[in-house]
């Protein structure tokens, strides 16, 4: 077992579809800045930086070092991760067990991108097997098109389904002065949008943005000092599958399955939906927010449509899911999974402004990247 | 592994991956930019802090961390601290034809390094130690291209 940790900062740039106005390494320092100013610390503090993005999405391979005038890093242990879209996760979990192993006190999670400058379709094309899945299935929109057919096929889910899901997280973004797609949309609207492959529709599926987010994570003892209500690490798993998209089990999605048992085993969670205050999931479309349901097991198998149709997961819900308005209205990469970290422990440490539910004492969050990778992690106001 | 082209029958896929690029330099570069490009000028930013002096700008200082609004212009001279030869061909990476001279010039007024090629003089004949001054391109579009090169100081 590791130390206790707590979350005792967070920091998050303006979102955009492009930032013409500022660097990737000045995004970075928005962030940064930003999370420093929020946990009342300076640089001083901090004792080492995990960071990650995507390096073929700026064509930048050592941002690690290329960053170090915003990031603040100079002569600090820091080290790079990336893992396609789990990155922010897979930095938050690394800053978490370095600061859990009791080799260092603070430590600074930063994720980033800059989508703009770059061909994300593209890039993400290069996570498929060169030689044999490329051509034929690469890309982000296709795959998570097929496995919802394959789901409405298999248990009654509709479109209107996951167009009730675009709907509620693109009206909560309206709460989020950060968020970069933040418009008012009907279920109708989400039905009419754009055919992009059947049966996604544009307003389901998620933009590419500019924009960087860091979170702080603190030791027990300095956690305490540093913030009124730290955001104590009740749980973080990773579960990573292979590449071959032909082998995975499409009607679950068993990374998610295991790495949330998991998680809810070491945070002694017997009734997500009622014991969590708070969810902010990383669903990349809509689509994601039906089907992944039973997966995170809020339900029987097969029930998600009956589950999102209640109403439930609204903010007036018994669990709302994505306040901050979710990855489908804002989408910096390496920085999304990092977001869903920061936004919840933003809610347990009552800051989040306009989004903020009341009262939030348990959160969970997720990260999804590349060929159905999962990383969760569950906060609590409490000391685990 | 000597035999093994008689049991492997060599497939290979050759593959290009079409990601086109564009980098924004960001409030502090163009500052930057725009001087070397408008008026020709090579100027440096100071840490309010510790007071170094960086070429090209800093968006905050290494050591300090402090935001860099203190510009200052620098005379566009410098002293070549190391440098090479370069006599082979890599024409997607090289910006011109071998045998050409780059290295690294210690700005007069500035803390720092700046990396460009150096021109005007015999390869044979450039030294470390050696005083430059910086030669500006006629058509300038905002690129580090915009200074042409460095060349000794007469």
């Amino acid at each position: 077992m590791g130390k206790r940790v707590g979350i005792v900062g967070v920091g998050q740039t303006h979102h955009a579809s492009q930032r013409l106005d500022c660097s990737g390494v000045e995004l970075i320092a928005e962030a940064v800045t930003r999370a420093l100013d929020d946990a009342e610390v300076t640089l001083d503090d901090i004792d080492a930086i995990v960071i990650g993005n995507m390096d073929h999405f700026e064509n930048v391979n050592y941002v690690d070092m290329w960053a170090t005038d915003g990031l603040g890093s100079c002569m600090k242990p820091v080290i790079k991760v990336t893992t396609g879209g789990t990155t922010g996760t897979s930095v938050a979990a690394c800053a978490y067990y370095h600061s859990a192993s009791g080799l260092f006190d603070t430590v600074m999670a930063v994720g980033w991108e800059k989508n703009s400058e770059s061909d994300t379709q593209a890039a993400i094309a290069t996570c498929a097997n060169p030689v044999l899945e490329r051509d034929p299935f690469a890309g982000a929109i296709g795959p998570l098109a097929t496995e919802y057919s394959m789901y409405m096929e298999a248990y009654g889910a509709t479109e209107e389904d996951s167009a009730r899901v675009a709907a509620r997280d693109r009206n909560n973004a309206m709460n989020n002065i950060y968020a970069h797609n933040r418009m008012h949309v009907t279920v109708e609207d989400v039905l009419n949008s754009p055919m992009l492959s059947y049966p996604v529709k544009f307003l389901d599926m998620c933009p590419r943005s500019d924009g960087a987010c860091a979170v702080i994570f603190s030791s027990e003892e300095k956690a305490k000092k540093l913030a009124p209500q730290p955001a104590w690490v009740h749980a973080s798993v990773v579960r990573h599958d292979y590449t071959h998209f032909g082998d995975l089990a499409w009607q679950w999605m068993p990374t998610l399955e295991m790495a949330t048992l998991e998680a809810y085993k070491i945070a002694g969670i017997t009734n997500p939906v009622k014991e969590f205050d708070v969810a902010e999931l990383y669903l990349p479309c809509s689509t994601c927010g039906v089907k992944w349901m039973d997966s995170f097991y809020f339900c029987e198998r097969g029930q998600a449509p009956k589950l999102i149709r209640s109403g439930a997961t609204h903010m007036d819900g018994i669990l709302p899911i994505n306040p901050s308005g979710g990855v489908i209205s804002c989408n910096p990469i390496g920085a999304t999974a990092l977001l869903r970290v920061g936004e919840a422990a933003w809610q347990i440490m009552g800051k989040s402004g306009d989004r903020q539910i009341p009262n939030v004492k348990k959160t969970l969050s997720s990260g999804f990247g590349g060929c159905s990778w999962t990383d969760i992690m569950i906060l609590g106001a409490d000391l685990p | 592994m000597a035999g093994w082209k008689d049991e492997v029958e060599e497939i290979i896929f050759p593959g290009k991956i079409c990601v086109p690029y564009s980098w924004t330099v960001g409030s502090t570069l163009s500052k930057w930019y725009v001087q070397l490009r408008d008026d020709g000028e090579i100027w440096a930013n100071r840490c309010p802090s510790c007071g170094k002096v960086y070429v090209p700008p800093k968006i905050k200082c290494i050591d300090c961390y402090k935001d860099m609004n203190d510009w200052i212009k620098l005379p566009g001279t410098g002293t070549v601290e190391t440098y090479t030869v370069v006599h082979y061909s890599e024409p997607g990476l090289h910006p011109k034809k071998p045998p050409f001279v780059y290295g690294v010039i210690k700005m007069d007024g500035a803390d720092t390094g700046l990396v460009h090629l150096i021109d005007g003089v015999d390869p044979d004949k450039v030294k470390v130690g050696m005083r430059v001054q910086a030669v500006m391109a006629k058509e300038r579009d905002g690129h580090i291209t915009d200074i042409k090169h460095f060349k000794p100081i007469a």
